[in-house]
């Protein structure tokens, strides 16, 4: 392995800090300082100055004079707010500097709680940063489920008006997109990829920790929708519906814009680590199954997300120069955002499965005791699905009359991509063949998964054969396909990832008995909400209506109450956090599962630089009850004395 | 290690035992009990074989599901720690299996190109299988372009018969927030909010749209085709019996999309004519004050001054003025 010789084998890491005095302020410890807080500051003033500014240039334009509403003051508003979080959490401090040909001074890591409120380039501070941030998006995308649910409780009578419900929609499907490109990538894929691959470091650490804080800053940009009026658009935001809506049309395509560029770092970053940082040894073929569904994932992240920046970019312009990319009258197409957005959107479907796949293939040989089945076969299937997503997207288009004749190819390459999908059961039945099953959480939310996403799959089966796509396309059907797919496919994954790794990240194990009691109301009550609505779709109902025909509010009301139970599991699971992080800690073992995963055989807590000497990988990490198993590294002897001091400059 | 290989054939004997059992069983209750009463229902020829087109699906789909639930609900039962299952064994038999892998991608990609295949055939036979075909569909039933080609031309009168003894009748569905409106441009193009066809008929449904994109379903018709705005996105369906339907738009287009539905009819031939003269006789004066029957028509941004289409003069194109100005369907 050529790579190893550039590595060190040895850090600094118990080399004294540099005194107060030569730490520049931005990094000092306390409350003087670039956090979170500054962070606010920044996006507040950069929001008003923007806003400001957007007034000066634009105001006296009849068209804006005359309508109470100024879209170029809006986007400046939130350009001026991203630009201020982001400069007040200082993470433009490095590029700035090197730009006007300064050295900048080299990041100190500060020590204590207050690390995880700044700008950190450490993965580790990253990847629980990314927990808590998912966390927000999906409690507050949960939220307006729920309020989504209320509303149709009863088919006449109405809690919210006809706008405010669609807005509460499109805030719900958006922000839950938003989160689900991110929601193992981020928290987990950060956090455990080097130590899967015996690294130290990600290859780009600025990178990684600017995906963090652009993510956090496209959670307010979706959220300004709010105040200007919403948007009635759902998560697809048609256009040319996008370009009758006021300025909450404005935070969606700006928020998808921003979100877009977290997600073109995030998969870049991991893709460039994967490919570069594997330790000696880590030949293709021995890298952890998680790891490949995260390179697939990544990949798709890279190569998609510009197509979804565009699109939003020429939606802004539309909107506020009067640019008529989407604008029929003009010359432009709505045809084309609808072509644009899926050609992004299908991609984002896989990057939303694919991660799902690897961790429930990289914890089933851990509770099954028993070697990963056909692991080349769930490798390639991996790589097969992210490439042939690339090819499907007008599947959500066949009733559209875009491109009618192309029907049956698309009717193809879609029903041909489940067959590497497939390859996730081929994988996990093999792997439990006459096994001594444990099951602990994260088997239990793992082989939850397997019921659910085939649910999901073979629905999906059923969209993609045209004829019966004309009756089930937009309607209950889908929805239900897709939350089977993303909630009970991505969600339990995520759910199964935390139980399972949150000791090692942590340091603590989650209780079990709440554990149990969330596991199993999240399983039986997301069947039961969302099942019914396969039926729902069949007879007849749209998505997105506030009112819908009164034979159906059986079921319809079956589905809520089940919702809002679904909803109460999610309680009982920040609950077991709270509980297991902080009321009544249990310190974990340093390898509770007994997985001979690279990453449990470090200490925990995690040392700063992971592996003290980078291991020599020697063979793959699924050697379960086999005799004379291989040694999966070698991790060297003690750690030498740090001498070599250059090791610890930083990254570029 | 004490019971392996011999007790292997076992277990898979059994689990496919039972699946075999489940699945007829599974797929024999379905096709007869449930089959028959899958939506959208038997109203039209495309509804009955998009229903047939469903029904197969799920014969094949029951026992996939019921082959991995059988065999994931025999390894929780009898491989589990707890229920002292057989102990673990690794090594590189555990690791691959050529002939399961092998069996396995054949039989997942054979039924995958017979479905694909399948489809494709149900598409191509029945002319669209009554989703949206653009505005030059490939798949037409016989005798539909020559109708087209008379209503746009104001060249047929009626419910058309075609050389071959087909009879065709095109009708436009106009989407516009938030309602359809409808015009019969065989009966001198009046426009009306009732949906009335003809039973035995082939009708050719002109989609299009005013402002944003709708989509027309006609739910027990079994036709769903977006109302884009500029384009005549077509779709076929041939009526059978008599009987009542729901239109509803199943693509958001605003804030009364919840509210955008209505109902339609099939009606006989006879009833229909009758139906159809007579309303073009009592509109005659507001079709005198409609734009000329055209498979699409110039959307109008500040449709709400407007009225339903362009009055002639230009308009300027506003991204803020339409937003929320006008009325549900009533
Ligand atoms: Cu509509």
């Amino acid at each position: 392995m050529t790579i190893s010789a550039e590595r060190p084998t040895a850090v600094a890491s118990s080399a004294t800090p540099p005194t107060a005095s030569g730490i520049p302020w931005t990094q000092r410890p306390g409350w003087m300082s670039q956090h979170l807080g500054t962070a606010i500051v920044g996006g507040f003033l950069g929001y008003i100055l923007g806003h400001w500014f957007g007034n000066y240039i634009s105001s006296s334009y009849p068209w804006i004079a005359n309508s109470g509403q100024n879209p170029i003051a809006v986007t400046l508003a939130l350009l001026g707010m991203v630009l201020g979080w982001l400069v007040g959490i200082g993470a433009l401090n490095y590029p700035l500097a090197k730009i006007v040909g300064k050295e900048p001074p080299a990041e100190v890591e500060v020590e204590g709680w207050s690390k995880y409120f700044r700008y950190s380039t450490n993965h580790k501070v990253v990847g629980l940063q990314y927990v808590v941030g998912v966390i927000l998006f999906m409690f507050t995308g949960g939220l307006l489920a729920m309020a989504i649910r209320t509303e149709l409780l009863n088919p006449t009578t109405h809690v919210f008006g006809p706008g405010t419900y669609i807005e509460i929609v499109s805030e719900h499907g958006t922000i839950m997109m938003m989160m689900a490109t991110s929601i193992i990538v981020g928290p987990l894929g950060n956090y455990l990829v080097p130590l899967m691959i015996g690294s130290r470091q990600m290859a780009f650490p600025r990178i990684e920790a600017f995906s963090f804080w652009i993510f956090m800053a496209g959670y307010m940009v979706i959220f300004s929708a709010l105040p200007y009026g919403g948007f009635n658009t759902g998560w697809t935001g048609y256009a040319p519906l996008q370009t009758q809506n006021g300025p909450g049309m404005i935070s969606y395509l700006f928020g998808f814009a921003v979100i877009g560029l977290g997600m073109m770092a995030a998969g870049f970053n991991i893709a460039v680590s994967i490919i570069n940082y594997r330790a000696p040894g880590m030949t293709w073929s021995r890298v952890p199954i998680f790891v490949w569904s995260i390179l697939a994932t990544a990949s798709l992240l890279t190569l998609a997300t510009p197509v979804l920046f565009s699109a939003g970019l020429f939606g802004i312009l539309d909107k506020t120069v009067q640019t008529a990319f989407y604008v029929d009258e003009h010359g432009g197409s709505s045809y084309l955002w609808q072509n644009l957005f899926w050609f992004f959107g299908h991609p984002e479907v896989y990057i939303m499965a694919l991660p799902g796949f690897g961790i429930v293939a990289e914890i089933l040989p851990v509770f099954t005791r028993k070697p990963l089945f056909a692991y080349k076969v769930a490798a390639s299937g991996m790589i097969g699905v992210a490439l042939l997503s690339f090819f499907v997207w007008q599947h959500h288009l066949f009733q559209s009359g875009i491109n009618p004749d192309m029907r049956p190819l698309f009717m193809l390459t879609t029903e041909l991509i489940s067959i590497p999908t497939g390859f996730i059961f081929l994988v996990g039945m093999g792997t439990l063949y006459r096994a001594k099953i444990r099951f602990e959480i994260p088997m239990l939310f793992a082989m939850a998964l397997f019921f659910n996403f085939l649910i999901g799959g073979v629905t999906g089966v059923f969209l993609s054969d045209v004829p019966v796509n004309v009756t089930v396309h937009g309607g209950f059907f889908v929805l239900s396909h897709f939350h089977y797919t993303i909630m009970g496919g991505l969600l339990f994954a995520f759910m199964a990832g935390l139980y399972y790794w949150l000791p090692k990240m942590t340091g603590m194990m989650m209780n079990k008995k709440i554990g149990l009691v969330h596991f199993w109301m999240m399983f039986v009550f997301f069947n039961l909400t969302f099942f019914p609505m396969f039926i729902i779709g069949l007879l007849g109902q749209p998505r997105r209506v506030f009112t819908y025909a009164s034979n159906l509010q059986g079921l319809n009301d079956f589905s809520s109450i089940s919702a809002f139970l679904l909803g109460i599991s999610f309680i009982v699971f920040a609950w077991n956090l709270v509980y297991s992080m902080w009321i009544s800690p249990q310190k974990a073992p340093a390898n509770p599962w007994e997985s001979l995963g690279l990453e449990w055989q470090t200490a925990t807590p995690v040392p700063a630089h992971n592996f003290d000497r980078i291991p020599v990988i020697m063979t793959d990490p699924y050697h379960y009850s086999e005799v004379n198993a291989p040694a999966l590294a070698d991790f060297g002897g003690p750690a030498p004395v740090a001498s070599d001091t250059s090791s610890t400059s930083n990254p570029a | 290690m004490a019971n392996t290989s011999s007790n292997s054939p076992r277990d898979l004997r059994k689990m496919s035992g039972i699946w075999v059992v489940l699945s007829v069983a599974a797929d024999l209750l379905f096709w007869f009990l449930v089959g028959p009463h899958v939506p959208p229902g038997r109203l039209t020829e495309t509804a009955k074989n998009n229903q047939m087109d469903f029904n197969i699906l799920m014969v094949i789909a029951l026992p996939v599901l019921i082959g991995v639930w059988v065999y994931m609900g025999y390894s929780i039962t009898h491989w589990s720690a707890k229920r002292n299952g057989p102990e673990s064994v690794g090594g590189a038999a555990a690791r691959s299996n050529r002939k399961a892998q092998v069996l396995w991608i054949s039989i997942t990609s054979f039924v995958v190109l017979f479905l694909a295949a399948f489809g494709t055939w149900a598409l191509i036979v029945d002319h669209g299988s009554g989703g949206g075909e653009g505005p030059n569909p490939v798949w037409m039933p016989a005798g539909a372009a020559q109708a087209e080609t008379a209503a746009l031309n104001g060249t047929g009168t009626g419910i058309l018969s075609e050389p071959g003894g087909e009879k065709v009748l095109p009708v436009q569905v106009i989407g516009q927030q938030w309602k359809f409106t409808y015009r019969y441009p065989t009966f001198g193009g009046f426009e009306t909010s009732q949906l009335v066809l003809p039973a035995n008929t082939t009708i050719a449904f002109n989609v299009t749209s005013l402002d944003v994109i709708h989509s027309f379903w006609a739910y027990q018709l079994s036709v769903k085709a977006d109302a884009n705005p500029g384009v005549n996105n077509v779709a076929f369906t041939e009526t059978k019996g008599t009987g009542n339907f729901t239109v509803r738009c199943s693509e958001l287009c605003g804030l009364w999309h919840g509210a955008m539905f209505n109902y339609g009819s099939v009606v006989s031939p006879s009833a229909f004519t009758q139906w159809a003269t007579s309303t073009e006789a009592a509109n005659a004066a507001n079709t005198k004050n409609l734009p000329p029957f055209a498979w699409t028509y110039t959307p109008d941004a500040n449709g709400a001054a407007g009225g339903y289409y362009p009055d002639g003069t230009v308009t300027p194109y506003s991204t803020v003025e339409t937003y929320g100005a006008k009325q549900p369907a009533s």
